[in-house]
């Protein structure tokens, strides 16, 4: 018990000290979370709203049945009731509870395909295409273009913190944090094929309402619009081996001139590219706090 | 009464080991399913603990030296060999409870015992084949328990594909002899309990005594009829998917290797179209008994029968058709997705029916809240709980964020693990009196329905925030973030835990004390068949036919 306390009490103080620290940090999960992510795409914001107006319904339903049944455990005991009734059939009641779910359901049902379209119907032409593909263990990511560019995506290793710079276990945590992250511009529309190259992976990334099976031999797509610029972190969502709790995805999202100047320099030497961009994303971050 | 039993003791029974081995009673047969069912349960819940030990804290600390310990390995290769053990221990977990605890408890265990007895049938339709269909579980259970121990990939050994072995993970991903064991496990259980289904379908159809109709027939009766038909029509197409599983493996096919042309995602399909039904299977013979309870402790009738038993029905019929609610993130087409949903909310209704109609059950009765009762109460709100998660996982669009993570294993545990589960306790606390002719210590009983109560609740309810959260599945460690939620769910499986021990040292005491329970302990509302007979039944049941009115 004091351990758990010690545990809770030491969750919730670095919790306060993420929020504190900075606000593009809470792409991840967060000690003691009890809701989705905060959303980085307009998907994810109606995901999360949807999921909210679900529990308008089934909390209720929940509190609904406990209601009956502790008021039969308090009305109907036999030290109250001595003699049961001998009704069993109510037409009326038993229709009543078959098209009262009926209602519910539909209530539930339309803003749920809705959703469901939306998640089909990105709001323009992609302007980029990323290919990933899910191997035991780590992604490689190719960026479609005439002339494809790509790289691999693992794990970090303790061992590389320091040669990479990312020593901030805040900011690259413990097995969230990749080598290389995949870059995308902010507020344009992102197209991700994903495929898996030896056992089925997924790719899956919670703060822009995403995940899909990368089935080998097969390619699915879908697509994000991230809305903040950040660093995003997603698992490897399909049980896929030994290590499938180690290749994490993570997203970067910068400025669209940030990531042509990323590009540019990455296709040729891309640990310098990705130095160049932390130094300068993380510049800005750290303009942004001291402003505040 | 206790005269005549004892009459019908000399006369027939079997006596030492040719009773057990050789049994073609119901009832002998019942009794080794419920103590098979009861020793694969401590195994299947040993594996649990294990993984909620090592999910305690953030970091691997338990399954490395596990490894070291039972494959002999070291170092590096420890570790290695420790993560695929973590997934091998997640597979067995769901094999085990779902296939050799589950399913045997109930319809092996509690349909062979009951079901004949309820309908006024001295026996089952073919009981040398009841015989064989429960003398398949052990060798099928020592084949699974061996793929533990034997190599699967390299480095690695036991089954780590999950309980649903998706290609190329069961064929490349793991060419070693483990999945072959397990394969054939799975093969020789479902033809253990395609027999057991024929068995009981012929029975209830032919062997229901004069009077019974089949709108009489007792609701438990009818839970297995229909699981039954579920058993027949869905276990089959497994068989069909683990054998194409095999000749991959094995003899060069290809319906699942994509470079030859096949497609890994219809294995899901066939997976699913069994998968699917057989959630049903473990739940709908739990609906069947905690009805019973719930009117036998009320003392009145079942309210609205008509509509509990064909609230079975339709949810065994449309349960056939919504599989790929399971394969929502695999990349099938946007019209699919919106029938899957559409299809899977429809199941909502029955199942609301059934809910309501056992609330009706108890509104206007004389309650009185005896051990079994508590389960069945307890059972109705946690299956409620697990019902409304499953309605939101229903919806595509929200599940897309939900998929593989916890929140589904909340769910799909607050349905088994508490429904289910629940279910099966509430029955043994209910027939264990007419089994054995023996009362258990109600207190002990209920020291283990709260205890375990409020252990499973403190397991399986943070696994939603966890899930919310976005924590993946079947994962040995996880980012530190998720610790505190993760740490509350394994100490509620340790106090699970004990709330075994408490139900096993229960029975112990049970037959220590041997309190006698009488041919009806609990009172005029307990009006099935059983009821009339003594406690326990005569090995034979039923020579002269009762009538029913």
């Amino acid at each position: 018990m004091k351990r758990a306390m010690k545990k809770f009490l030491a969750g919730a103080g670095a919790a306060s000290m993420v929020f504190a620290g900075s606000v593009a940090q809470a792409a991840q999960p967060q000690p003691w979370e009890m809701t989705f992510q905060p959303a980085a795409t307009a998907i994810m914001s109606q995901i999360t709203w949807f999921e909210r107006y679900t529990l308008w319904f089934i909390v209720p339903i929940t509190l609904f049945v406990l209601f009956l049944l502790a008021w039969c455990i308090l009305k109907y005991r036999a030290s109250v009731n001595p003699t049961p009734s001998k009704t069993s059939h109510n037409t009326l009641i038993e229709v009543a509870w078959t098209l009262g779910p009926v209602l519910v359901l539909l209530a539930i049902a339309v803003p749920s395909f809705q959703l469901l379209t939306a998640q089909y119907s990105p709001p323009e032409e992609p302007k980029l295409t990323v290919k990933a593909t899910g191997n035991q263990w780590n992604w490689d990511y190719e960026y479609q273009f005439a002339e494809p560019f790509s790289f691999n995506s693992a794990i970090l290793a303790d061992g590389d913190r320091a040669g990479l710079g990312k020593e901030d276990k805040a900011k690259y945590p413990r097995l969230l944090a990749v080598d290389n992250e995949m870059v995308v511009p902010v507020g344009v529309v992102v197209r991700v094929l994903v495929t898996g190259a030896d056992v089925i992976h997924a790719y899956a990334m919670p703060a822009f309402g995403i995940k899909v099976d990368a089935v080998p031999g097969r390619i699915n797509e879908t697509w994000f619009k991230a809305e903040k610029e950040g660093l995003y972190y997603g698992q490897c969502s399909e049980l896929c081996g030994k290590d499938h709790a180690f290749m994490p995805i993570a997203v970067r999202v910068v400025s669209e001139k940030q990531y042509e100047t990323w590009l540019a320099a990455a296709k040729t030497d891309l640990p310098g590219a990705n130095k160049a961009l932390m130094a300068e994303v993380d510049g800005t971050n750290k303009v942004a706090s001291a402003g505040n | 009464m206790a005269q005549a039993a004892a009459h019908d003791d000399h006369d027939h029974k079997p006596k030492g080991w040719v009773r057990w081995v050789y049994s073609t009673n119901h009832k002998d047969i019942g009794t080794l399913y419920l103590i098979f069912a009861i020793m694969a349960g401590i195994i299947g819940g040993f594996l649990s603990i294990m993984m909620r030990w090592e999910l305690a804290e953030p970091g691997i600390q338990i399954f490395p030296g596990l490894a070291s310990m039972v494959y002999g390995v070291n170092g590096d290769a420890a570790l290695d060999a420790g993560k695929s053990m973590f997934n091998a221990f997640t597979t067995a977990h769901a094999l085990i409870m779902i296939f050799f605890m589950v399913m045997p408890a109930l319809i092996g265990g509690f349909a062979n015992w009951m079901v004949p007895i309820m309908i006024g049938a001295p026996d089952m339709a073919f009981p040398r084949m009841n015989n064989v269909s429960f003398w398949l579980l052990p060798p099928a259970f020592i084949l699974l328990l061996t793929s533990m121990f034997v190599p699967s990939a390299p480095g690695a050994y036991g089954v780590g594909g999950g309980w649903t072995i998706y290609p190329p993970m069961s064929t490349s991903g793991q060419p070693g002899p483990a999945m072959d064991l397990a394969i054939l496990s799975i093969h020789i259980a479902g033809a253990s309990s395609i027999l057991g289904a024929i068995n009981f379908i012929t029975t209830i159809f032919n062997m229901r005594a004069p009077g019974m109709t089949l709108h009489k027939m007792p609701l438990f009766a009818w839970s297995v009829l229909v699981t039954a038909f579920l058993l027949l029509l869905s276990l089959p197409v497994l068989a069909g998917a683990i054998t194409m599983l095999l000749t991959d493996r094995n003899f060069g096919t290809s319906f699942f290797v994509p470079e030859n042309g096949g497609d890994p995602i219809l294995f899901q399909h066939l997976f699913w179209f069994f998968g699917h039904p057989e959630v049903y299977i473990l739940i709908l013979p739990g609906f069947g008994i905690v009805s019973h309870i719930i009117a036998t402790f009320s003392r009145k009738p079942v309210f609205g029968y008509l509509g509990m038993a064909y609230a079975m029905v339709a949810i065994g019929a449309v349960g056939f058709v919504v599989w790929a609610h399971h394969m929502y993130t695999t990349g099938i087409s946007l019209n699919a997705q919106r029938y899957f949903v559409f299809a899977t909310m429809v199941i909502a209704v029955p199942t609301g029916i059934k809910i309501f109609s056992w609330i009706a059950t108890m509104w206007g009765g004389s309650i009185s809240f005896r051990t079994p009762m508590l389960w069945a109460v307890g059972f109705i709100f946690l299956f409620t709980v697990g019902g409304v998660t499953g309605v939101q996982l229903a919806n595509a669009g929200l599940d897309r964020s939900l998929q593989d993570t916890y929140y589904v294993v909340a769910h799909f545990h607050y349905v088994l693990s508490l429904g289910a589960v629940f279910a099966i306790f509430a029955g043994w606390y209910y027939w264990f009196p007419k089994m054995t002719g023996y009362m258990y210590s109600p207190f002990i009983a209920r020291a283990h329905f709260w205890i375990m109560f409020v252990g499973v609740n403190l397991v399986f309810f943070p696994q939603h925030f966890l899930g919310l959260s976005g924590m993946p599945r079947r994962y040995i460690d996880y980012p530190d973030a998720f610790a505190g939620w993760n740490y509350v769910s394994s100490v509620g499986s340790y106090i699970s835990g004990i709330s075994v021990l408490i139900f096993l040292y229960g029975v112990f005491e049970a037959f220590r004390k041997k309190r006698v329970a009488g041919a009806n302990p609990w009172g005029e509302g307990a009006t099935t068949l059983e009821w009339q007979l003594p406690s326990p039944p005569p090995y034979h049941q039923w020579e002269q036919l009762p009538k029913v009115k």
